[in-house]
């Protein structure tokens, strides 16, 4: 199984991706420059945070016109695995592979600190190694991640339990003073219908080792491998 | 012919604006107490070959919806504001 780390001009995570994929998961991880059209030895794509584009007129709404972005969707259709982090997750709605929108936070500053966040859906490929309501710990860095979807969107987000992480307080109590940046249901991480595509604000690939500070976001990396192989190996079986 | 398009976006009125709300807090302290619903948006101006005012207006609001604009959060307004024959 193998991983790609998408890179645009401005990305900026994209190395720190790479390195946890590699150490987390001892798997095979490739760059893939955003003018590449060919992913298809890929099984998990990764949009890396940053500022693609410079993050001229809005975060991410250049970087969903990159070539690379076409193989995206159509990897995403397959329903093969995505996840966007901070700006990866503002590519993904712009390219409308997630409902939403990500714009400026609340407060207009640039919050960038550790974050309490409450574990909504653990029955996913990404997610099925926490524990339902586990409160974890990521951190964030971004100005503009705040979450705005009308409220029909929001209504069948909440219904089809699309909402994969809350931001909470570290006893796990979602509440206004919790929400670091004005979210809408203080959420922040989502994923589609089809539960093959996560966004998410804050950064699990900063959390992968005790050593700089935690590593919740290992468990992230290794569910999803764990995921991929147990695929493989039902494809090898058919 | 060659149309000057002028393009306006801003959030739509259901959606918080922030930097408005601050600036409008800023005008108060300098003393324009009057000053109420302050929105801040973007200003795009382009040029465009075009058949007619109408195609032009039509292809500005086409690039609106595909990438000037994000429909979910914000709304536009295209004005063609001068057109010039082509030498």
């Amino acid at each position: 199984m193998k991983f790609g780390v998408v890179v645009f001009p401005g990305s900026n995570c994209d190395a720190d991706c790479y390195y946890a994929i590699e150490h987390v998961t001892g798997q095979d991880v490739r760059y893939v420059w955003h003018e590449e059209t060919e992913i298809g030895d890929l099984d998990c794509i990764v949009l890396p945070g940053g500022f693609s584009y410079g993050d001229y007129l809005r975060c991410g709404a250049v970087a969903r016109f990159s070539p690379v972005m076409g193989a995206v969707m159509t990897h995403a259709a397959e329903g093969k695995f995505v996840i966007g982090i901070c700006n990866g997750f503002q590519v993904l709605t712009e390219a409308g592979l997630l409902p939403g929108a990500l714009y400026r936070n609340d407060h207009l500053k640039f919050v960038c600190k550790p974050q309490h966040l409450r574990m909504e859906r653990t029955d996913l490929p990404f997610t099925h190694f926490y524990s339902s309501r586990q409160v974890i710990e990521f951190p964030l860095a971004h100005g503009e991640g705040r979450y705005y979807a009308d409220p029909e969107t929001l209504q069948q987000l909440e219904q089809n339990g699309q909402v994969v992480f809350r931001y909470c307080d570290a006893e796990g109590n979602v509440t206004p003073d919790a929400n670091p940046n004005g979210s809408l249901n203080n959420i922040a991480g989502i994923c589609n219908e089809g539960g093959n595509v996560l966004g998410l604000m804050p950064h699990p690939e900063r959390r992968c080792e005790s050593l700089i500070g935690g590593s919740d976001g290992k468990k992230l990396f290794k569910g999803l491998t764990e995921s991929l192989r147990v695929l493989e190996i039902s494809r090898g079986l058919r | 012919m060659l149309y000057h398009v002028q393009i306006e976006i801003t959030l739509k009125p259901t959606v918080m604006d922030a930097q408005g709300t601050t600036i409008e807090k800023a005008l108060h302290k300098m003393g324009h107490a009057s000053v109420d619903n302050v929105r801040i948006g973007k200003f795009v101006t382009l040029e465009i070959e075009a058949k007619c005012p109408d195609c032009a207006k039509s292809a500005a609001e086409e690039m609106c919806r595909e990438l000037l604009a994000n429909p979910i959060i914000e709304q536009y307004h295209v004005a063609v504001v001068e057109s010039e024959a082509v030498a």
